[in-house]
């Protein structure tokens, strides 16, 4: 038991160590690749090839100082970043980054919170949690603007859980499990992306789903730079400010990661059942390549309308994606093999 | 202590009632009655476009009333040119409408050139047209840029950029400026062009078509585009004739007025080129017609340039023109001449005179008082931002304030246009 309790802490460690690395380099990456969409640089001054660009911004942001503004409500004002930023954090505690590994001599998963059945209405029930985070911000800034923005993110997140809980239904059909780790082996020969036409068109929802739920470009809504100065954290600044923008990046990683363990076959690729360590390789580079696209929909497309976000998310991904489980549901009737997982 | 704030918070977003008697007439009763909600948009404000103050009324995202306020950007230009002489209140000109320093230069000479009677040299008439269609190119890219990033579509406005810079690097090898170029002067231009420039312009033409096609791959046919600008911003020809709109935004409401074609000037009729016009009167149908534009606007710098005569580029006369710099050294009376041109100034003959080019934005008209004295007694922009801004509330009513932003891109003003 004891050996378990330093098995999970020193992966919960490695874990949330690897997480904040990789926001700091994919808010680098983000820039370099936007600067190369856009026919210009992105950073290159500090470091070679700006690779401390990370480095030198947090340090800017730590030495920034931290306004409240005077009619702020305090306490929430400083429990808003904070309600934003753990449930980005703990999301992925449930995620497989590989299969069992061996390292002296023992045998461990690669997944924080161990092989949790509920796996996915972990990962929707923990993303629920942080539209409070922003509402409160919005609410607690006492700024016309941050409240706006955060009117707007509450409407636009609770219309796209709908749609991105019944995104999720499909994978769980065709693996008739809720468990990560069974959805991840269910996709042991043909990903769940390549099940036509199902498989497709749950991965697309859900993509649109948790770019809304997110609050990324093409539906960056509530922090509209544009319409909203900033959105919700428009009275943000400081370590604060950086806990939101933290907030954004990760959970770009956590929607890529769980994209991947659920249509994209998680960690599986060849040679992975012969060479454990592939795993979280493989998964890397999907998640990657996903980001990549996410990072080219922000350089292309312009933002949707607040109206037409709700009315795409309401009266268009809803029904199509009850209409997707109700045809999963009926083809797993029909060929029974499908759904054995 | 918890009582005081929230009590402060309702304060905070309803107006304080002494501040509302000076608004109630411009805003609803509703937002008399505390159902609406009084929001500050600008000075600072990132799409604004400067400096422009609206004060918003709003029922949710709803736009109610929209009220400008404008004058943050004033800098007294006007009354700043009574006090120079006509020639050194050229560079006052530049910095009026600041994507069209040109076209201002080249409105205020020919104001000065019609009170006083100036010939212009042909070959200053073909490359004033020259770089003023350079210029309308540049000022639409800028228009483009930000009315597509106003809706977050980031590259477009980096795409225009880089191609504003080849404009720009052109002006510069013209005037040793980028923006504020003092390039053209009463009777002609300051100097010739140098060698270089015809190459430059040539290369500017072979790329930019396609550049065109680029910016339209990524907005024309884009559904999120289409969205986000189709429907928006309705403005009937009536009603743009009432306002006084000018320039793309008339043109888009179908009605075909382009000072170039109605009353040219500077040789514009000798060009064969086409004025586009829409009849959609949407915010979509002014983006095809200022696209439309740039293509024009290249066709005719393409002419310019194919017949772009040889010769001086400032008129002889020396009443009025200074002279050469290789004649003061030869000649008494040049230097005579340049010695009261650049301290006193010439003087024209009393009267006044209107003269009005057609900016990217619209018709840009100057009128000038002559008191016979060096200095102008009056000088006045009829400038087409401040004339095209009046349109901006009777456009955002009942529109999102995700529209108003696109809106005040449409109508496309420049600060310091609007704000002399």
């Amino acid at each position: 038991m004891a050996a378990l309790f330093w098995e999970s802490l020193i992966k919960s460690l490695i874990y949330i160590v690897f997480l904040l690395t990789s926001f700091a380099y994919l808010t680098l990456t983000e820039r370099k690749f936007l600067g190369r969409f856009q026919s210009r640089y992105g950073p290159n001054r500090a470091g070679p090839f700006g690779l401390f660009q990370p480095i030198a911004d947090a340090v800017k942001l730590l030495f920034k100082e931290e306004l409240i503004p005077a009619q702020a409500d305090k306490i929430l004002f400083i429990l808003a970043p904070i309600l934003t930023t753990v449930p980005a954090l703990v999301m992925l505690a449930v995620v497989p980054f590989g299969g069992t590994g061996q390292l002296f001599g023992r045998q461990f998963s690669f997944s924080i919170a161990g092989d949790i059945n509920i796996g996915v209405l972990y990962i929707l029930a923990i993303a629920s949690i942080s539209v409070y985070g922003i509402v409160i911000a919005g609410w607690a800034s006492n700024n016309k603007y941050a409240t706006m923005g955060g009117i707007r993110s509450s409407a636009q997140m609770i219309s796209y859980e709908l749609a991105l809980g019944l995104s999720f239904v499909t994978p769980i059909l065709l693996a008739s499990s809720m468990s990560l780790n069974d959805i991840v082996k269910a996709q042991m020969p043909v990903w769940f992306i390549f099940y036509f036409p199902v498989g497709p068109l749950s991965a697309v929802i859900y993509l649109i789903a948790a770019l809304a739920e997110i609050n990324r470009s093409p539906f960056d809504m509530p922090e509209a730079e544009q319409e909203l100065t900033a959105g919700y954290h428009v009275e943000y600044s400081g370590m604060k400010f950086a806990l939101f923008m933290m907030t954004e990046y990760i959970k770009m990683i956590v929607l890529c990661v769980i994209a991947a363990a659920l249509f994209f076959g998680g960690y599986h690729g060849p040679g992975v059942d012969t060479y454990w360590w592939l795993g979280p390789i493989y998964m890397f580079i999907k998640v990657f390549m996903l980001l990549f696209g996410l990072i080219w929909i922000r350089a292309t497309t312009p933002r949707i309308r607040y109206d037409r976000l709700m009315a795409l998310g309401w009266k268009v991904l809803l029904p199509i994606a009850l209409v997707n489980v109700v045809i999963t549901a009926f083809a797993i009737l029909l060929f029974p093999g499908l759904g054995s997982g | 202590m918890m009582s005081d704030e929230t009590e402060f918070r309702e304060i905070e977003f309803n107006l304080a009632p002494d501040s509302l008697d000076e608004l109630k007439h411009l805003v609803s009763q509703r937002a008399v009655d505390g159902d609406t909600v009084l929001l500050n948009m600008g000075p600072q404000h990132p799409s604004t476009h400067g400096v422009l103050r609206l004060l918003l009324e709003l029922d949710g995202e709803q736009v109610i009333n929209c009220i400008p306020d404008v004058g943050f950007l004033h800098t007294g230009i006007e009354k700043n040119m009574e006090a120079k002489t006509y020639e050194k209140a050229i560079v006052m000109t530049d910095r009026l409408d600041y994507l069209n320093n040109l076209g201002n230069n080249l409105a205020y000479c020919m104001a000065i050139e019609k009170l006083c009677d100036l010939d212009v040299p042909p070959r200053a008439q073909a490359l004033r047209v020259i770089l003023a269609e350079l210029q309308r190119i540049s000022s639409h890219l800028v228009w483009l840029g930000t009315h597509a990033l106003d809706m977050a579509a980031m590259s477009v406005f980096l795409y225009c950029f880089r191609e504003r810079e080849s404009i720009l690097d052109i002006f510069e090898m013209c005037s040793g400026q980028r923006m504020m170029t003092t390039y053209i002067r009463p009777g002609g231009l300051w100097r010739d062009t140098p060698v270089e420039f015809e190459d430059a312009v040539r290369n500017f033409l072979k790329i930019f078509p396609s550049r065109i096609d680029e910016y339209e791959r990524l907005l024309t046919k884009n559904p999120l585009f289409l969205e986000r600008t189709r429907k928006i911003g309705m403005l009937p020809p009536d009603v743009a004739l009432q306002y006084g709109v000018t320039g793309p935004a008339l043109r888009a409401s179908g009605v075909n007025h382009d000072l170039r074609k109605v009353q040219p000037y500077s040789g514009y009729e000798q060009y064969d080129f086409e004025v586009p016009t829409h009849t959609d009167c949407d915010t979509y149908a002014r983006y095809l017609v200022r696209i439309e534009e740039l293509h024009q606007s290249l066709h005719i710098v393409e002419q310019a340039l194919n017949k772009l005569p040889l010769g001086p580029v400032r008129s002889n006369n020396r009443k009025y023109v200074p002279p050469p710099r290789s004649e003061i050294g030869v000649s008494m009376e040049a230097l005579i001449h340049h010695f009261k041109l650049w301290t006193e100034g010439f003087t024209p003959p009393v009267g006044s005179v209107y003269s009005a080019v057609e900016s990217p934005r619209g018709e840009l008209g100057v009128y000038l008082e002559s008191d016979g004295s060096p200095k102008p007694y009056r000088v006045h922009w009829r400038t087409p931002s401040f004339t095209n801004m009046q349109i901006l509330p009777y456009l955002a009513k009942s529109h999102l304030v995700a529209d108003l932003v696109v809106l005040i891109g449409t109508i496309d003003v420049v600060l310091g246009d609007v704000d002399r």
